[in-house]
C-alpha cells in the first residue's frame, strides 16, 4: 500500500488545539440555561399550586364562604338567590356523571380496539388505524362540544325518544367519551405490544387459542399499563372544558338523572370567567377554591397513572 | 523457558526488541466495577508504544469494559467506577482532574459497528478537526482528510464521492472511515473494540491490513474474539478470563507457547 | 354552501350569521400559534435535551432528574383550564402588581392625543401629550392636527374674547376652558405591564399548555438517536454539548419538528385556557401589536355554538360555526399531513 503523499498535514503537526478553557466556559453556560429551562416546568407546577392555595385561602376568609360548607354543602349557587351558597357537591356530581359515562363508553370500546390492534390486526390495517386514532385525539374538543350540541343530543331525543334537556349530562358525556377513547385505545395498545413475545409464545405452547392467550395472558400481563391508562383517561375527562361548557348546562345541582342540565366544575369556571363578573367578588374568587379541588384530583390520578406507567415500562425493559 | 509469576499474571520474558520499548499505557492494580458487580481484579499491565496489543478472552472477561476505562467512555454508565494505577506516561487516567475532551483527543477509539455520522464523507473525517483545531482554512482541512482517507486505504474508494453521505458505503467501507475519522485528530493512541466483528471476510482482511499499516505509528490497542486476528496483527497479547489477566507476553510466545493451560485452551479453541 | 367563501374567512364576525366572518379569529389564531410556538420551542427543546442528553452520573442527582420527569409527565395531564387561570392570574393581571390593563405601570409603544371639537361646526383637531395625566395647556398658535392629518394653528378663545368671523379661522378655534378626550394610539411594538387580556398573555398561557407536549416529543427523538453515534462523537473527544450540537440534534431534528407540528395543532384547537383569559369577541380586525385584544377560531366556534336558534332563518349561527369548525379541521389536517411528511422524508433520508 504505497503512499503519495504521506507527508502528516501541518495541522497534525503544529496541534494548535481550540482553548479548552473557553469551550468549557460555554459549556457551563448552556449546561445552566438548559437547567434553567428543566427548572422552569417545576416552578409551573409551584405557581400552580401556590396560586390555587393562596387564592383559595382568600376566598374562604370572605364572609359569604365557609369551609366546612365548601368540603359538605350541596347546594352552589355564586350568582343567584337570596343568600349565596358555595358547597361543591353539585359541581362534583355533574363532574362525576360526565365522567363515569365517558368512561362506561371509553373503556370498554377502547380496550376491545386496542385488543384488536395489538392482537388480531393485520399490520397494513394497525397502520392505518393507528394514526386514524391519533388524528380522533387531535381534533379540537369544542369540535366534539358542537357534535354533542348538534348530532347526539337531537339524535337521543329524536332518534332514540329519550326524554332530555336541551343541555344534558348524558350527551357530554358520550362526547367526552368518544374524546377519550383514542387515549386509552393508543396507551393500551402500548402496553399490550409491551407484552414480551416469549409469554404468548409460551401460552400457545401449552395449546392456548388466540382468544384464550389474548385474554388469559396477554390483558394480564399489562393490566397496569391498562390501569395507567384508564387512570391518565379519567383525568382527561374530568378536566375537560369545552364539551361540558358547550352540552351539559350551567345548573349546578345534585342529581341522579343524567338526562338532566348539569353543571361540572370546569364549566363553572367558564362560566364566571366568560361572564359579566366584577374581577374581585367572591364568586370571582370561587373559581380559585373550584381549581384546587380540580386540579388536585387530576394531579393525583396523573401521579397515579404516571408512577404505575413507569413501573410498568421498567418491569419489561 | 521459565514463566515469572507477578501475582496471577504469568509474564514472558521480553525478546532483545520488546525489552527496548518504552511502556506507553501502564495498568497497576487497576480494578473496575458495574455497581457492585467487579469487572477487573487486579491488573498490572505495560503496553507498549507503537505496538499492537491484542486482549483475547472469552466473552464478558472484562477485556471490552479495560479497553472503555482507557479513554474514559466508561464515564457515561452511571455505576461504573475504577480504582488502582492507569497512566499515561505524562497523565493519571483516572484522576479527577483529567480533562476527558483532551484525553480522547489523544485516544482514539473504534467500535465493534461501524457508526459513521449521518453526513457526506468528508464531512465524517473533518468532524474531529473542526472541532479541535484553531487557525485552519479550507486547504489544511482539505489536506488533513485527504491525508486521513489515504492512511486508512479508503481514498481511492471514496475520492470521487467525498460528498455523498457515508451510509451509502459498505460495511468494511465505513469501518476504515471510522478509523480515518479516528485518526485525523491526531492521536497517540486508537482503541479497536472487535473492529471486524461485524465484516465479512475480505473487508475483515482489509482491515487487518491497514491495522498491520499503521503499526508503529500509533499505539494500538485491539480487544478481539478472534485469535487467528490477534496472531496475525498484535505484536503483544494480554489473555483474560472472569476479570484478571490470566497470561500477557509477546504474541509469538503466548500463542506458540502459553504457560497455562488454560491459555492454551483457549487460544487452540476448546472453550470460549 | 354560503358559510365558506372567502368573504366568510376574511369578514369580521357580526350580528348578523349571513355576512358574519372568520377574518379576525383566524388571523388572532395565527398571531397566538406564533408566538406561542417561538416562546414554547426554544423552553421545550430546551428542557428535553437536559433531561436526555446530560443524565447526572450521581445517584441523588439521577432521582431528583426522575422527578423532573414525573412532574413534566404529570403536567401534560394537567387540565389545560388550570392552565388558563395561571395564565389570567400571572400573565393577564400579573397578580395586579403593575396596575390594570387600563392603567398600566410600564408601557412603552403607545402615543396619547387630546380630542378637541372646534367651535366651527364638528371639526375635530388633535393635540398631542406626552401622557395620559398631562394638564395641556392650551396657547394662542399652538400646534395641532385637523381631522385629516394636516398641520394647523390653534386658534384660542378665551373667556373675554369675541369669537372670529370668518369659518377658516371658526374651524381651528377651541374655547381656552376646552377639556379634550384622551384618544390613545398604539405602534406595532406596543408593550405593557401588565399583559393584560391580550395576544401575548394568551400565547404564554397557551405555551404552559403545550410545553409539557413539546417536551415529551423532543425527549422521544432524541432517545431515538442511536446511542452509537453519540458513542463515536464522545470517543472523537466531543463535549457533552458538542455531542448534542453535531450528533443528536441534527439526527432529531425530523422527529423534533414533527412533534412540534403536532403540538401546535393542538395549541391551535385549544381553547379553555384562553377563554379564562378572556377574549373579545365582537372584534372587527385582527391583532397589531403583542398586547391587542384578539379572537381565536375555536372560541368564535364556541360563541356561535352557544346562540340561540331562529327556525324561520335560512342561515343561523350554528350553521356558520359548523363552516368555522371546517376551516379549523382542514387546518388541523394540513399539519398533520406535514408532520407525515417529515416523518416519511426523513425515514427515507436515512436509509
Amino acid at each position: 500500500m504505497a503512499i503519495a503523499n504521506d507527508a502528516t498535514p501541518r495541522i497534525l503537526t503544529q496541534r494548535s488545539l481550540r482553548s479548552l478553557g473557553a469551550t468549557r466556559v460555554g459549556e457551563s453556560l448552556i449546561y445552566v440555561a438548559l437547567a434553567g429551562c428543566a427548572l422552569f416546568t417545576v416552578l409551573i407546577t409551584l405557581s400552580i399550586i401556590g396560586l390555587l392555595i393562596g387564592q383559595t385561602l382568600q376566598f374562604f376568609s370572605m364572609p359569604e364562604t365557609d369551609v366546612w360548607e365548601f368540603v359538605t354543602g350541596t347546594k352552589w349557587n355564586p350568582l343567584l338567590g337570596e343568600t349565596k351558597h358555595f358547597g361543591i357537591w353539585p359541581l362534583i356530581c355533574g363532574t362525576m356523571w360526565v365522567t363515569v359515562i365517558a368512561m362506561a363508553i371509553a373503556l370498554p370500546l377502547g380496550l376491545v380496539s386496542a385488543i384488536y390492534l395489538a392482537e388480531y390486526a393485520p399490520a397494513w390495517l394497525r397502520n392505518i388505524l393507528k394514526p386514524s386514532l391519533e388524528l380522533l385525539a387531535g381534533i379540537p374538543t369544542v369540535v366534539y362540544g358542537f357534535f354533542a350540541l348538534v348530532v347526539i343530543t337531537p339524535f337521543l331525543r329524536d332518534g332514540l325518544g329519550i326524554q332530555l334537556d336541551y343541555y344534558n349530562a348524558l350527551s357530554a358525556g358520550i362526547a367526552v367519551g368518544i374524546l377519550c377513547l383514542p387515549t386509552i385505545a393508543s396507551l393500551s395498545e402500548d402496553a399490550l405490544r409491551a407484552v414480551p413475545g416469549r409469554l404468548r409464545e409460551a401460552a400457545y405452547g401449552l395449546g392456548g387459542t388466540k382468544f384464550d392467550v389474548s385474554m388469559k395472558v396477554v390483558v394480564p400481563a399489562a393490566l397496569s399499563g391498562i390501569i395507567s391508562a384508564f387512570l391518565l383517561a379519567v383525568a382527561r375527562a374530568i378536566g375537560e372544558t369545552m364539551i361540558v361548557a358547550l352540552a351539559a348546562g350551567n345548573m349546578a345541582r345534585l342529581t341522579a338523572d343524567p338526562r338532566q342540565q348539569i353543571q361540572t366544575m370546569t364549566g363553572h369556571m367558564t362560566q364566571m370567567a366568560t361572564g359579566d363578573i366584577s374581577n374581585f367578588g367572591v364568586e370571582y374568587f370561587s373559581i380559585y377554591s373550584v381549581a384546587l379541588v380540580l386540579f388536585l384530583i387530576t394531579f393525583l390520578l396523573s401521579i397515579l397513572g404516571n408512577i404505575i406507567r413507569m413501573r410498568f415500562q421498567e418491569a419489561y425493559d | 523457558m521459565s514463566a515469572q509469576f507477578t501475582s496471577e499474571t504469568i509474564r514472558h520474558p521480553e525478546s532483545k526488541e520488546q525489552k527496548s520499548l518504552q511502556p506507553f499505557i501502564t495498568l497497576s492494580d487497576f480494578n473496575a466495577w458495574y455497581g457492585d458487580f467487579q469487572a477487573l481484579h487486579n491488573l498490572n499491565l505495560e503496553i507498549p508504544g507503537q505496538r499492537v496489543t491484542a486482549f483475547i478472552g472469552p466473552s464478558g472477561c472484562g477485556k471490552s469494559t479495560l479497553l472503555k476505562w482507557i479513554n474514559r467512555m466508561n464515564d457515561v454508565v452511571p455505576t461504573a467506577r475504577a480504582s488502582g494505577g492507569l497512566r499515561l506516561p505524562d497523565v493519571d487516567i483516572l484522576s479527577r482532574s483529567t480533562d476527558v475532551v483532551s484525553l480522547r483527543r489523544r485516544i482514539g477509539i473504534v467500535f465493534q459497528k461501524p457508526n459513521p455520522f449521518p453526513k457526506s464523507i468528508y464531512d465524517n473525517v473533518a468532524f474531529g478537526p473542526r472541532l479541535h483545531f484553531a487557525g485552519m482554512n479550507k486547504n489544511d482541512l482539505d489536506e488533513l482528510v485527504e491525508w486521513a482517507l489515504k492512511k486508512a486505504a479508503l481514498w481511492n474508494e471514496v475520492k470521487d464521492r467525498l460528498n455523498q453521505s457515508a451510509l451509502g458505503l459498505s460495511g468494511g467501507q465505513q469501518q476504515r472511515l471510522c478509523i480515518a475519522r479516528a485518526i485525523a485528530v491526531g492521536p497517540e493512541i486508537l482503541l479497536m473494540d472487535e473492529p471486524c466483528s461485524a465484516l465479512d471476510p475480505a473487508s475483515t482482511a482489509r482491515v487487518e491490513d491497514l491495522i498491520a499499516e499503521l503499526r508503529g505509528q500509533y499505539t494500538i490497542v485491539i480487544v478481539t474474539h478472534n485469535m487467528h486476528q490477534a496472531a496475525r496483527c498484535s505484536d503483544r497479547t494480554a489473555f483474560f478470563f472472569e476479570g484478571k489477566i490470566i497470561e500477557e507476553g509477546s504474541t509469538e510466545q503466548l500463542f506458540i507457547r502459553p504457560a497455562k493451560q488454560q491459555t492454551e485452551d483457549y487460544v487452540s479453541g476448546k472453550f470460549g | 354552501m354560503p358559510a365558506l367563501s372567502t368573504d366568510f374567512l376574511t369578514n369580521p364576525p357580526g350580528p348578523d350569521p349571513i355576512d358574519a366572518g372568520i377574518g379576525p379569529a383566524l388571523q388572532g389564531s395565527v398571531w397566538v400559534c406564533a408566538v406561542c410556538a417561538l416562546v414554547c420551542l426554544p423552553l421545550g427543546i430546551g428542557t428535553a435535551i437536559f433531561l436526555q442528553e446530560f443524565q447526572p452520573r450521581n445517584i441523588w442527582l439521577r432521582r431528583l432528574s426522575a422527578l423532573l420527569q414525573l412532574n413534566i409527565n404529570n403536567l401534560a395531564g394537567v387540565p389545560s383550564i388550570v392552565y388558563g387561570i395561571l395564565g389570567l392570574t400571572a400573565f393577564s393581571m400579573m397578580f395586579g402588581l403593575f396596575g390594570s390593563e387600563a392603567d398600566p405601570l410600564a408601557e412603552t409603544g403607545a402615543t396619547y392625543r387630546r380630542q378637541f371639537i372646534t367651535e366651527e361646526g364638528s371639526e375635530i383637531v388633535f393635540v398631542p401629550v406626552a401622557s395620559r395625566d398631562e394638564v395641556l395647556e392650551l396657547t394662542q398658535g399652538m400646534d395641532a392636527i385637523d381631522g385629516n392629518g394636516n398641520p394647523i394653528k390653534l386658534n384660542i378663545i378665551g373667556p373675554d374674547d369675541d369669537f372670529p368671523d370668518d369659518d377658516e379661522t371658526l374651524a381651528r378655534s377651541i374655547l381656552s376652558d376646552a377639556e379634550g378626550g384622551i384618544l390613545k394610539d398604539y405602534r406595532w411594538y406596543y408593550f405593557r405591564l401588565p399583559f393584560g387580556k391580550g395576544v401575548f398573555a394568551a400565547s404564554l398561557t397557551l405555551m404552559l399548555v403545550i410545553l409539557p407536549v413539546i417536551i415529551i416529543s423532543t425527549q422521544e427523538a432524541l432517545r431515538a438517536v442511536p446511542p452509537s453515534l453519540k458513542r463515536a462523537a464522545e470517543g472523537l473527544g466531543c463535549t457533552p454539548w458538542q455531542v448534542v450540537r453535531h450528533v443528536s440534534l441534527p439526527a432529531a431534528i425530523p422527529g423534533i419538528m414533527t412533534g412540534a407540528i403536532l403540538a401546535m395543532s393542538r395549541a391551535i384547537g385549544e381553547a379553555a385556557p384562553i377563554l379564562m383569559i378572556g377574549v373579545a369577541v365582537y372584534i372587527a380586525r385582527g391583532p397589531a401589536h403583542l398586547m391587542d385584544k384578539f379572537s381565536i377560531l375555536p372560541i368564535q366556534i364556541y360563541y356561535w355554538a352557544q346562540q340561540p336558534i331562529d327556525s324561520d332563518a335560512s342561515l343561523n349561527f350554528q350553521h356558520i360555526a359548523a363552516g368555522g369548525i371546517i376551516v379549523l379541521l382542514i387546518i388541523l389536517f394540513a399539519f398533520n399531513s406535514i408532520a407525515v411528511l417529515i416523518r416519511q422524508l426523513a425515514q427515507k433520508r436515512l436509509t
